[in-house]
């Protein structure tokens, strides 16, 4: 037998001992954004390069990968990210949020909710919340040393002056065990609640910009707001039009050019699983219809 | 009772604010400023003069804590009445006392200012800092003071960018005085604008100080500017103060040969 020409997982063990201290210390300062050695990863920058290393540092052979991009687990950046650790680890892959113990993520956290067993690792493009206020990253970093956030209110205030209320809708700042502001990347401020004392490890990778940063089970997290205008998560008001969910984070889309559009889960997984127990919507198929991804797993 | 609030004015008064002695400042062999040392007064405005090049901008660094000086110290006194030398504070501590007890009024309004953000923003950003979390409250004291520095409440949503000079500057002072300050640091408040706005900023900038008892050490090579607003004036050549005293008397009385050749080479109206 040949020796494989990688390793497990990709990522050579040096690597991923680097990686993993970086996790350490992120965990041990949650919010807090550590440098690490991001590699050069066989896809490109944009692409999840930052949660793909995390998860071939974390993974294990015993562990069952899922994969989302926007909720979905069969789009091109999901299917592939799936792919690539099904060859390269030979980990258990699935579709199902229950039975994952590594969840791959961009920009959704899934509705399930999420257990002790489980992490969830972020796709991130940037992690700097400062980064479009200030554009000094020697200063951001200071003032994040320093625990001066009041130019993250000015964003808010801003919003608003601007259009009457927190037009923020993703990546909407969150601070973390009180101490430092996060972003947690581009998920829906749908999604923000589902991180505050959340059972599961939060791991977020950021491979362009080389940081890494995390939030421990169970740890406060505080979407920042004034008294006066407090967040609120934003929903479409419409049930998903294929399983009648009232209170999942819905995707519109656009059905023809006369103005007709759906509403339906972003969840994938969610949606046909309520779907299977019988819930139904206003545009679901006949009962006959074939189940999309009836076991496969990609 | 009445009294006693007067004594403890007095007392109040009585203090330095800040206290520079035997300053210095070396880049390598050039000495920007040497030997400086001056007490200044609540309430009390003074003008560094001198041409560019004498050390006055490097003065006024040191005085603010953004340059460590070569040699000697400056002490302030802070709101709890404990007179602390600045080298011995801590970063956030002394970034703390910037953004509350002070003001810095740059000569270059964009430095001091977000361009990109709105006024009520810029003026709101000190009380942000401090922790103000109420958008109403917030909203109510920046459109306050923008009436206070005479920009047009309407204007509060609008950009700096879309300001004019003299608009820029007076938004500037407003965004340093939102925290009520008791000591402003002003570099060539007056630089680059056109007269007649000069003299609007400058009877702007006396009522402020007047008003709101403030302390204020400004950085000029407009004599006209130490004239109207100082109380006190130092002038400066060649790192050295050569002269100091209260501005009628420098002014129409000057001693150094330099400052009479200052005072003269002023055209006269």
């Amino acid at each position: 037998m040949n020796a494989p020409a990688y390793n497990f997982a990709y990522l050579d063990e040096q690597t991923k001992r680097m990686i993993r201290r970086a996790i350490l210390k992120a965990i041990a300062i949650p919010g807090y954004q550590v440098p690490f050695a991001s590699r050069e990863m066989p896809m490109p920058y944009g692409w999840g390069t930052g949660g793909v290393q995390v998860t071939a540092a974390i993974l294990g052979p015993q562990d069952v990968l899922k994969v989302i991009d926007q909720g979905s687990d069969d789009t091109t950046n999901a299917i592939s990210i799936r792919k690539f650790f099904a060859k390269t680890a030979g980990v258990a892959t699935t579709t199902a949020t229950q039975d994952a113990t590594v969840i791959q993520t961009r920009h959704r956290i899934p509705e399930a909710a999420l257990h002790e067993n489980q992490v969830l690792v972020y796709q991130v493009p940037i992690p700097e919340p400062l980064r479009f206020l200030e554009p000094r990253e020697t200063e951001t970093r200071r003032m994040h040393a320093l625990a001066e956030y009041g130019l993250m209110h000015v964003k808010l205030y801003e919003d608003i002056a601007r259009f009457g209320h927190i037009a923020t809708a993703y990546a909407y700042p969150v601070k973390v065990n009180a101490r430092y502001v996060m972003d947690p990347s581009p998920t829906p401020k749908f999604d923000n609640p589902k991180m505050d004392n959340c059972p599961a490890l939060q791991l977020f990778g950021a491979g362009r910009e080389k940081r890494i940063y995390a939030i421990p089970p169970y740890t406060q997290v505080v979407s920042l707001d004034f008294e006066d205008h407090p967040f609120e998560p934003y929903r479409f008001n419409a049930p998903c039009a294929l399983c009648g969910a009232e209170n999942s984070y819905l995707d519109e889309i656009v059905t023809d050019d006369k103005g007709g559009r759906m509403f339906v889960c972003s969840d994938t997984d969610y949606c046909e699983g309520r779907q299977a127990a019988g819930h139904h919507g206003s545009l679901s198929a006949a009962p006959y219809k074939e189940r999309a991804h009836g076991g496969s797993n990609g | 009772m009445g009294a006693q609030m007067a004594d403890q004015d007095m007392i109040e008064n009585d203090q330095p604010l800040l206290i520079a002695e035997s300053l210095s400042k070396s880049y390598g062999r050039i000495a920007a400023c040497r030997d400086v040392s001056f007490a200044l007064y609540p309430g009390e405005v003074l003008a560094i003069v001198g041409e560019s090049g004498s050390g006055k901008s490097t003065l006024l660094q040191l005085l603010s804590g953004q340059l460590a000086p070569s040699g000697g110290c400056v002490s302030y006194r802070m709101r709890d009445g404990i007179t602390r030398d600045l080298s011995t504070l801590g970063e956030a501590e002394r970034r703390f006392l910037f953004r509350t007890d002070w003001g810095y009024v740059h000569q270059d309004p964009a430095q001091g200012l977000r361009m990109a953000v709105s006024a009520g923003a810029n003026v709101g950003e000190r009380l942000m800092a401090v922790g103000w979390n109420h958008y109403g409250r917030i909203r109510d004291t920046a459109s306050d003071w923008l009436t206070r520095v005479e920009i047009d409440v309407a204007r509060i949503d609008d950009a700096p960018r879309t300001y004019s000079g003299g608009m820029r500057q007076r938004l500037q002072i407003a965004r340093n005085l939102v925290t009520e300050p008791r000591l402003v640091f002003m570099d060539e408040p007056t630089g680059g604008l056109d007269v007649s706005v000069q003299a609007r900023l400058l009877d702007l900038l006396r009522n402020l100080v007047a008003e709101l008892h403030l302390a204020v050490v400004i950085v000029t090579h407009d004599l006209a500017v130490a004239r109207l607003l100082s109380h006190r004036v130092m002038v400066m050549k060649g790192g050295r103060v050569i002269e100091t005293g209260l501005t009628d008397q420098v002014l129409d009385d000057p001693r150094e040969p330099y400052t009479q050749l200052l005072v003269s080479s002023i055209l006269p109206p």
